[in-house]
């Protein structure tokens, strides 16, 4: 590989890209995390949850603006960097994405208004209204992304005509199979993020001894969400493999690390995959498990890289890493959210400071199961950037040299790296400084503009 | 598609492109504006009262641009692909311009490194502004496109009309800027604007002027379907003129609200004489609106949802926003950025 345009195209994308999805996985929960306190708070009249809201609505008016920032630029990606994709596809990828834009921005135009400044202006019911919708936005926000991507992955619905892809099926597009199983493993995997980092919010106070009411309900909140629904994420997730294992064979075999078609198949537990002998090395298997994961019995025979030519296989390193990273991230919320809950049970779960710790320390968990999955299922869709139809490499804007993409990656990388690196700070310090200080300070600010909220607030720092 | 005439949802998405590109234009244009007369001047009283003229609605003004680029993809993704392919260094400009005026916008009340945040906020909005112009220059000169790709090089806008329209565009949106000043605020800072305008006017006319007459030596591809075949079009360029005596008079007889109005008009009368001079072209002077749009599958499935239900939406809020902060900006007024005067805490 050489750094051409395509090549470098691409570290340009998983660059922007990784950067913005960190903050929507996190943004969609704690929508929903903001709804739910309200809508608690509404019923028990419990004064805790609005001091909760408040404290947790400042971290999301910040992450909610640095998602729409990092957010633009991926509103013009598609057109800079991947023209021929745009012409190709845009008829259809076009009013997906176009749809999630709209989404956004009529959130932020109008409930997320409400949220950030209507507290005192319009009945609590209409309030809570709100921050449901708001909720809502998100989620609809995510199916749009999902829906284009789940196209990418496994293209349905569509008609080639003179060679263009049109869409044939809108239905197809945007509830297909994929769809329906896809959606729901990025919602939960955007509640799980939110749950891992509200429990751990909660311990880090617990362990400094401040703000304790908060605290030990963000811990037992968080705790309890991951723990229903880590499960329910696996099932998805098991589904999430089934239709890999349907749809894109190679994808599968690569994150297997599967060279060779074998009967009965092993599983790869770890390995360091040598991607020019085509071997593994340092290889933990367990012999038929790996007929079993994919065929449910063990004996079956299961496909390797070799029964493709070499230009259809996917590269090998990057989802088969971050598939077992995802993996163990979800194994690490597993184990937390039900010892959590057993020491909940025995009335311990305040009083275990090692336990606190190692709350504490899992909030990253869902961020970095996020990016790996993501990473698994795009870099496994290899070569092709529609699966089956438009190779990457045919994708690239044409006109485009090595020096133009130089150029922009540097200036994305340097320009993100000074701005995300002040918006994580002063998330750290609103996050440091826990929902004891007040947070009233909202006047003249208006709706279209998220951040200032964060900022007033943050810029308060301790004297 | 074939080259007939569009259909009526490609029209109606050409319509809502339209206007949405003339309100990016003129709103964010005012508040890019506002960002360059900032550079020009070091007084801090007379700066932090630009800023609270503009902070209650920039942020809002750049949801046009998304608009623009959502709609595009969606509508007619092979100007999408051809335009963001031809201006792939002005676009990254423009982003990164965006980006860090808006960020500089937020952390300049802050206190630490005010200096680079106020730079940050100059610099954005000029290039901003100029990149902008750039690409409309480089659309008079036309596109070369191949097989529904762009087919030049990534450096093709850097040539003299591009840059003179850059300028143009610079220079257009300060005097917009100073306009809004005009409108929004009390002497001095109202004073001091118009004592501008009437600069920034004589060196839009002279900019406007050699580029026309560059336009038309570089003419090498803009032939035939022009204004010669629409001369009924020549009426919007005369629009403009009377715009510009317009923004002359208001300031001679210190109307608050002409110099800004005028100065809208003239933008729209710009825009419009472009519209007759690329039309039926979008990417001049080889993508056509009928070859570009995008199959009526597309088109129908985008009007259900965003053209009948979110457009609207969108348009509303804008107009309430701008309803609720109508008017003067009050005196002493704090914009929305600043420290509040007590600090709370622990």
């Amino acid at each position: 590989m050489e750094l051409d345009p395509v090549l470098l195209s691409r570290v340009q994308f998983a660059f922007v890209i990784s950067f913005h999805i960190i903050f929507p996985a996190f943004t969609i929960g704690l929508a929903a995390w903001l709804a739910t306190l309200e809508g608690a708070r509404l019923w028990t009249g419990n004064q805790l949850y609005r001091r909760i809201f408040d404290f947790w609505l400042k971290i999301f008016a910040l992450s909610f603006g640095m998602g729409v920032v990092s957010g633009i630029v991926m509103a013009f990606q598609f057109g800079t960097n991947w023209s021929v994709l745009a012409e190709r596809t845009g008829s259809i990828q076009g009013p997906l994405l176009g749809y999630e834009t709209f989404t956004a921005f009529m959130l932020e135009a109008t409930f997320f208004g409400v949220v950030l400044l209507g507290r005192d202006r319009v009945p609590p019911w209409f309030y809570f209204l709100a921050c449901c919708m708001v909720s809502l936005g998100t989620m609809f926000s995510s199916f749009w992304i999902l829906a284009n991507n789940s196209w990418m992955q496994v293209p349905l619905g569509h008609v080639v005509v003179d060679g263009k892809i049109v869409p044939g099926d809108w239905w197809a597009i945007t509830t297909g199979p994929i769809m329906r199983i896809r959606w729901p493993h990025m919602l939960l995997a955007a509640f799980l993020t939110t749950g891992m980092g509200i429990s751990a919010t909660g311990a880090w106070y617990l362990l400094r001894g401040n703000d304790v009411p908060e605290a030990r309900a963000m811990l037992r909140w968080g705790l309890g969400l991951v723990a229903v629904m880590i499960p329910v994420q696996m099932f998805f997730g098991h589904l999430t493999g089934i239709y890999v294992l349907n749809y894109q064979p190679a994808k599968f075999a690569a994150i297997e690390a599967r060279w060779k078609t074998q009967q009965p198949a092993s599983e790869v537990l770890i390995a360091l995959p040598d991607p020019f002998e085509q071997r593994n090395l340092f290889a933990l298997e367990i012999p038929r498990l790996g007929s079993f994961i994919a065929s449910g019995n063990w004996t079956a025979r299961e496909i390797g890289l070799e029964a493709y030519p070499p230009e259809d296989r996917p590269p090998v390193i990057i989802p088969f890493f971050a598939f077992r990273i995802m993996v163990g991230m979800g194994l690490i919320m597993l184990a937390v959210s039900w010892f959590g809950a057993f020491l909940r049970w025995r009335g311990r779960l305040e009083s275990t400071r090692w336990f606190l710790w190692v709350a504490f320390l899992s909030f990253p968990s869902g961020f970095i199961a996020v990016l790996a999955g993501w990473f698994t299922a795009e870099v496994g869709r290899q070569p092709w950037v529609v699966y089956g139809l438009l190779r990457t490499k045919d994708a690239v804007t044409p006109s485009l040299t090595t020096g133009d993409v130089v150029l922009s990656l540097a200036c994305y990388v340097i320009v993100y790296t000074i701005i995300f690196a002040f918006g994580l700070f002063f998330i750290h310090r609103l996050l440091r400084d826990g929902p004891g200080r007040d947070a009233s300070d909202r006047t003249k600010i208006t709706p279209a503009r998220p951040l200032a909220v964060a900022m007033q607030t943050s810029a308060e720092g301790p004297q | 598609m074939s080259a007939t005439d569009p259909s009526a949802l490609a029209l109606f998405w050409l319509a809502v492109i339209g206007v949405a590109i003339l309100a990016y234009v003129v709103l964010d244009g005012f508040d890019l504006g506002v960002g360059i007369l900032f550079g020009t001047t070091k007084d801090a009283v007379l700066r932090d009262e630009m800023i609270a003229t503009i902070s209650p609605f920039w942020d809002g003004n750049e949801t046009w641009l998304i608009v623009v680029g959502a709609s595009l993809f969606a509508a007619f993704p092979a100007v999408y692909a051809v335009f963001l392919g031809a201006f792939y260094i002005p676009v990254l400009l423009l982003l990164l311009g965006l980006i860090f005026r808006g960020v500089a916008f937020e952390f300049r009340a802050r206190g630490a490194a005010r200096g680079l945040w106020d730079g940050g906020f100059v610099v954005g909005s000029f290039v901003a502004a100029f990149v902008q112009g750039a690409a409309v220059g480089a659309m008079i000169r036309g596109i070369p496109v191949v097989n529904g790709q762009f087919s030049g090089s990534s450096f093709d806008w850097v040539a003299p009309l591009p840059i003179l329209c850059g300028i143009g565009l610079v220079l257009g949106y300060a005097l917009l800027g100073a306009g809004w000043l005009v409108l929004k605020s009390e002497d001095p800072l109202r004073g001091w604007a118009r004592g501008r305008i009437p600069v920034l006017a004589r060196a839009v006319i002279a900019v406007l002027g050699l580029a026309v007459v560059i336009a038309f030596i570089d003419r090498a591809r803009m032939t035939g379907s022009l204004f010669l075949d629409r001369p009924w079009g020549f009426i919007f360029p005369l629009i403009g003129i009377v715009a510009v005596v317009g923004i002359f008079a208001g300031v001679r007889q210190r109307r608050d609200s002409w110099p800004f109005a005028m100065t809208v008009v003239l933008f729209v009368a710009a825009f419009l004489s472009l519209a007759v001079m690329f039309w039926p072209y979008m990417i001049p002077y080889s993508v056509t609106v009928a070859t570009a749009a995008a199959p009526e599958a597309s088109l129908s499935f985008l009007f259900w949802g965003a053209g009948l239900f979110v457009l609207p939406v969108i348009g509303a809020y804008t107009a309430v926003v701008y309803w609720m902060f109508r008017g003067k900006q009050r005196k002493g007024y704090t914009p929305a950025t600043a420290p509040p005067s007590t600090v709370k805490g622990s």
